[in-house]
């Protein structure tokens, strides 16, 4: 995103890493708050905010000027001392950095595994838009099947957009198509409709013509 | 109508309230931090309730279509107990967050030497963010407390104009509006203060700087007070945008000074319409059966 105030911001956490805290904390007041694609998600849940974006752009940063190893303890205080919108910018940063593949190289083990820590917080917690955050690229890539499979419900639980799970097609597998079922059982059962979203669920679990094995990265 | 509640503790109140208040026109609100009525015996147990302050309870007033904010500091009556005190420490990174609108509840409860040194030490605080600072007065010896309290705010050297006195009466006003700070007026059913006698205070002292608030919380209250409040200037035969001023201009001016209010609609929010659901584990807002 451009924003003269993010070019500076990042320019003085490439600077002095301690300056991020402030800047993460001003990003909602300085580049605004709405969402980033208002047409398809007008909450800003499924797709993230501005503030968001700009935050995500401030995690890269920060792991770029103290290295992967450090970057883990800076992005748990940075989570941990956050409120709602900056844990999410923690967990969309982790997106930006799995995306563009940084975290396979050397010494981003304990940034990984600090990260999968955030993600799991992030999915205990009821505010949908922190759930939505958690199973990004970076959720997808280093959750375990187990907690992955349960996030996905999650959404469905809340009524979030499936849109806001990576890669859905490729990790969804039998198992979860059996909890989506057993949910939906449910559902009917109590007279209670059934998200639509249940149905993209099955579609994406069933077997693909060409049969591909999920990769499923355990971090465990 | 539209109106800021520029003083009430949400967390002690249920969705059906957050529903009446948007149907009666409350847009935002501001949450001051304060005691819950259990004394509180660590620092974390601080922690966990700055945090749902700028977390849990900003999402849930969001579903109802209003914007939440909050006031952050270690309230007088627990800034006697050392266990608690150590938080002072971990203020200053709340005062940066989004939607943290000044440093209070801070004050004084008996007049101790020790809120003596808390409330000082927090006007500093203020001073440092650049935040307006939200001054609770005693319920006992309110007199002489409002007293010493303007005398620290002056000797703090923050400007009068970033400063709210908070439950005031008819004993108290004239003292905060001469020090050139804001007035505030908690409106309850039937002790501090109550609407018909705030429409004579406002015919006594203007609007300027005058601040209403319901102050509901955990104890007898009413969120809805501030409505009330305006619905009684209307009967007394004030206008409408004179309630404007004291119920959404007003609060908007003082708070706005932080640079961190957040007035624009909840995106997605459709009044009328039951918002988007959050349910999961039984402690949503929202339970049972949607269609």
């Amino acid at each position: 995103m451009t924003s003269p105030w993010l070019d500076e911001a990042r320019a003085h956490v490439a600077r002095d890493p301690a300056t991020v805290a402030r800047a993460f904390a001003r990003a909602g007041r300085t580049v605004g708050r709405e969402p980033r694609r208002p047409d398809v998600d007008p909450t800003g849940v499924v797709h993230g905010t501005l503030d968001d974006a700009a935050r995500a752009e401030l995690v890269v940063t920060l792991v770029d000027a103290v290295g992967a190893e450090l970057a883990a303890g800076r992005l748990t205080e940075l989570y941990r001392h956050g409120d709602a919108a900056e844990r999410r910018g923690v967990l969309r940063g982790l997106d930006a950095l799995a995306a563009r593949d940084g975290l396979d190289g050397l010494d981003a083990d304990s940034l990984v595994s600090a990260g999968v820590e955030l993600v799991q917080d992030a999915l205990r917690t009821n505010d949908p838009s922190l759930v939505a955050a958690a199973v990004g690229p970076f959720g997808t890539r280093y959750l375990d099947q187990h907690t992955w499979r349960h996030a996905v419900l999650k959404l469905v639980f809340m009524g979030v957009s499936l849109d806001a799970v990576a890669e859905l097609e490729d990790r969804a597998d039998a198992e979860l198509a059996r909890m989506a079922t057993d949910f939906a059982a449910e559902r009917r059962a109590a007279g209670r409709p059934v998200p639509p979203d249940v149905d993209r669920l099955l579609l994406a679990a069933a077997p693909a013509p060409a049969a591909s094995t999920p990769h499923t990265r355990s971090t465990e | 109508m539209r109106i800021l509640d520029p003083h009430i503790h949400m967390t002690s109140r249920t969705t059906d309230d957050y529903e009446a208040m948007y149907a009666a026109g409350v847009r935002a609100v501001v949450e001051p931090a304060f005691w819950l009525g259990q004394p509180r015996t660590s620092v974390g147990s601080f922690l966990d309730y700055f945090d749902s302050l700028v977390g849990w309870e900003r999402f849930r007033a969001a579903q109802f279509g209003i914007r939440h904010h909050a006031t952050i500091a270690l309230n007088p009556k627990e800034a006697n107990d050392p266990r608690c005190r150590e938080v002072l420490d971990e203020i200053p990174r709340y005062l940066l967050k989004d939607g943290v609108v000044a440093v209070g509840e801070v004050g004084y409860d008996s007049m101790t030497p020790a809120e003596d040194e808390v409330f000082a030490a927090q006007l500093q605080l203020a001073r440092e963010a650049e935040l307006p600072v939200l001054v609770h007065t005693p319920h006992r010896d309110k007199l002489a407390g409002t007293r010493r309290s303007l005398d620290v705010v002056r000797e703090s050297g923050l400007p009068a104009e970033r400063v709210l006195v908070d439950h005031l009466n008819e004993t108290t006003v004239a003292l905060v509006r001469d020090a050139g700070a804001w007035a505030g007026f908690s409106i309850y059913p039937d002790t501090k203060m109550d609407e018909r006698r705030m429409v004579a205070l406002l015919r006594d002292h203007g609007l300027d700087r005058m601040i209403v608030n319901s102050a509901a919380d955990w104890g007898r209250s009413d969120p809805l007070k501030t409505v009330r409040t305006a619905h009684a200037m209307l009967d007394a035969g004030f206008t409408a945008d004179d309630v404007d001023q004291v119920l959404w201009r007003n609060p908007v001016e003082l708070y706005g000074q932080s640079g961190s209010l957040v007035l624009d609609p909840v995106p997605g929010f459709v009044a009328g319409e039951v918002p988007a659901p959050a349910e999961f584990e039984g402690s949503s807002v929202h339970r049972g059966a949607r269609v």
